[in-house]
């Protein structure tokens, strides 16, 4: 059945959300439909258990302290998960908000990205945070960031219960190891080779023998995806729910 | 002349009241932006403005770049959302003709939240090892204080951010110069951090807003309101939240117009026609 045939957003959504099980909060940027969408599709997964938060929601955001209370929030560990992208994110999951260029000339940047956002805190507090980024080339994921807006790893005597937990693209999913602040490729979409990673990817990691494919939706999955959460979606992320599932 | 008189304005008023240099705390555009103040601001020009973003800037600010208003961005992020980078910010950085202080958004909440108490600075855990710290000479890292004997625990302390003036719209105010904002409270922080407040409304209501329970709690006391200006639909069009929706076209068309000089010239020009009429 051609109308079943999964699409790449969704393919990263199929990723994403089962990182989510268990938890109890997660909690979603404003310009993040992919793991908005993987996060409602745990939700609904988990029976309602599970507490989404979604900046920009009006119908998923709980927060009646203004801006702050976000960040207060994953300061006192309510919030289990999170998720990051970056201009650049480098092999040692150090991300690049603020732009590409020489440092040295800052704030000149060759090519300016808009700022580091909560990143430079949240990446700090929030115990799995999720790095996504569509784009998987040289370009995006790079050996070293220019601009570090948050750090990948820290020293041991800073505190630090967050971190990265995976990085989530168009191509496939890796974990991150935070004692060797290293990736490993743990899956490949669908059609994808452990060589079309490689040269895909700027910066060095680790790999098996033998990478499984990412898990796909079950049939019934992707229908709830597509009817019931696809409608959640379009209430925060109207454009992209638009242009995925037409709603 | 009674407090309450001194505190309504106009807007063209309330805008004059904001004096080159001025340091300014403005909201992110989904909550409550005084678009009509920023229109003749726009068209004075104001100058060398000091920004602060509380916490990340979009199309009010890039205008107010565009238009030659600003000295000075203080942002976690500067960017259209889903109309792309920012373009008037882009390329005044590019110029030279701007600077930056690149922050993180809940530095700049507890930037705002000593002013709050009246300290000089207010710690925040993360940050260190990130390169804003090396751009950001003001902040700094101490070991914390309270730590145990002996044991290194760094900790980032962030100085105290002091606005002259904060500059919001909200959906109304009363006869006694009190505000509502319902769930908006980074405008309560930004009012109680600056040493003014100046507001625009959508509406001025008879009964005041802190003898209704329900409305008192998401309302700024008069106490911080230092200029009230009616400005009906006033946040367009950014939008106001639970109110009027952000004009996508209108929105879409400035960030088509001000990829380039010329085109942001043409645009302000179109715009400064139509949002100012003659007084």
């Amino acid at each position: 059945m051609t109308d079943m045939q999964v699409r790449p957003a969704e393919i990263m959504i199929a990723a994403i959300a089962p990182m989510l099980q268990d938890l109890s909060h997660v909690a979603v940027g404003a310009q993040s439909p992919i793991p908005g969408s993987a996060a409602l599709l745990a939700r609904h997964r988990s029976g309602g258990r599970l507490r989404v938060s979604i900046l920009g929601s009006q119908k998923h955001n709980p927060f009646t302290d203004g801006g702050r209370e976000l960040f207060d929030c994953a300061g006192q560990g309510r919030i289990d998960a999170f998720f990051l992208s970056g201009g650049q994110i480098d092999g040692g999951a150090n991300v690049n908000l603020v732009g590409v260029g020489d440092i040295a000339n800052y704030p000149r940047a060759d090519q300016r990205f808009p700022g580091s956002f909560g990143s430079s805190y949240l990446y700090f507090v929030i115990p799995r945070v999720i790095l996504f980024r569509e784009e998987h080339t040289p370009r995006t994921l790079v050996k070293t960031v220019d601009f570090i807006s948050a750090p990948g790893t820290s020293s041991p005597d800073v505190y630090r219960p967050g971190g990265p937990y995976a990085l989530v693209t168009s191509l496939c999913v890796f974990t991150f190891d935070k004692k060797r602040a290293r990736f490993t490729l743990k899956s490949l979409h669908p059609g994808v080779s452990k060589a079309d990673v490689r040269a895909a990817t700027g910066f060095d990691y680790d790999e098996s023998a033998d990478v499984p494919q990412t898990e796909l939706f079950s049939r019934e999955d992707l229908t709830v995806l597509r009817t019931t959460i696809a409608s959640e979606v379009a209430e925060t992320y109207p454009g992209f729910a638009a242009r995925l599932w037409n709603v | 002349m009674t407090a309450q008189s001194s505190i309504m304005t106009t807007t063209a008023q309330l805008a004059a009241r904001i004096p080159n240099g001025a340091k300014i705390a403005v909201p992110p555009d989904y909550s409550g932006c005084a678009m009509t103040v920023v229109a003749h601001l726009m068209r004075r020009p104001v100058r060398d403005l000091h920004v602060v973003a509380v916490p990340q800037a979009g199309f009010q600010v890039d205008q107010l770049i565009g238009a030659g208003c600003v000295a000075r961005v203080e942002a976690a992020a500067v960017t259209l959302g889903e109309f792309g980078l920012a373009p008037r910010f882009t390329a005044a950085l590019k110029a030279g003709t701007i600077e930056i202080l690149d922050a993180t958004c809940p530095a700049l909440q507890a930037g705002l939240q000593a002013s709050e108490k009246g300290i000089p600075f207010m710690p925040l855990r993360g940050i260190i090892g990130s390169d804003l710290l090396r751009v950001r000479p003001d902040w700094k890292v101490i070991n914390n204080p309270i730590a145990e004997d002996g044991q290194h625990d760094p900790i980032v302390v962030l100085p105290a951010i002091r606005p002259d003036i904060a500059l919001f719209h909200a959906a109304k105010a009363d006869r006694a110069g009190n505000v509502w904002i319902g769930v908006r409270r980074e405008l309560m922080l930004m009012a109680h951090a600056s040493k003014q407040a100046f507001v625009t409304v959508d509406e001025i209501v008879d009964d005041n807003l802190l003898h209704d329970p329900a409305l008192a709690a998401g309302t700024i006391p008069a106490l911080y309101i230092h200029a009230i200006a009616l400005a009906p639909n006033g946040a367009a069009p950014v939008g106001l939240a639970g109110h009027y929706a952000p004009d996508r076209k209108a929105l879409k068309a400035y960030a088509d117009a001000a990829k380039t000089d010329e085109g942001f010239t043409k645009w302000q020009r179109h715009m400064l026609a139509i949002a100012l009429e003659p007084a």
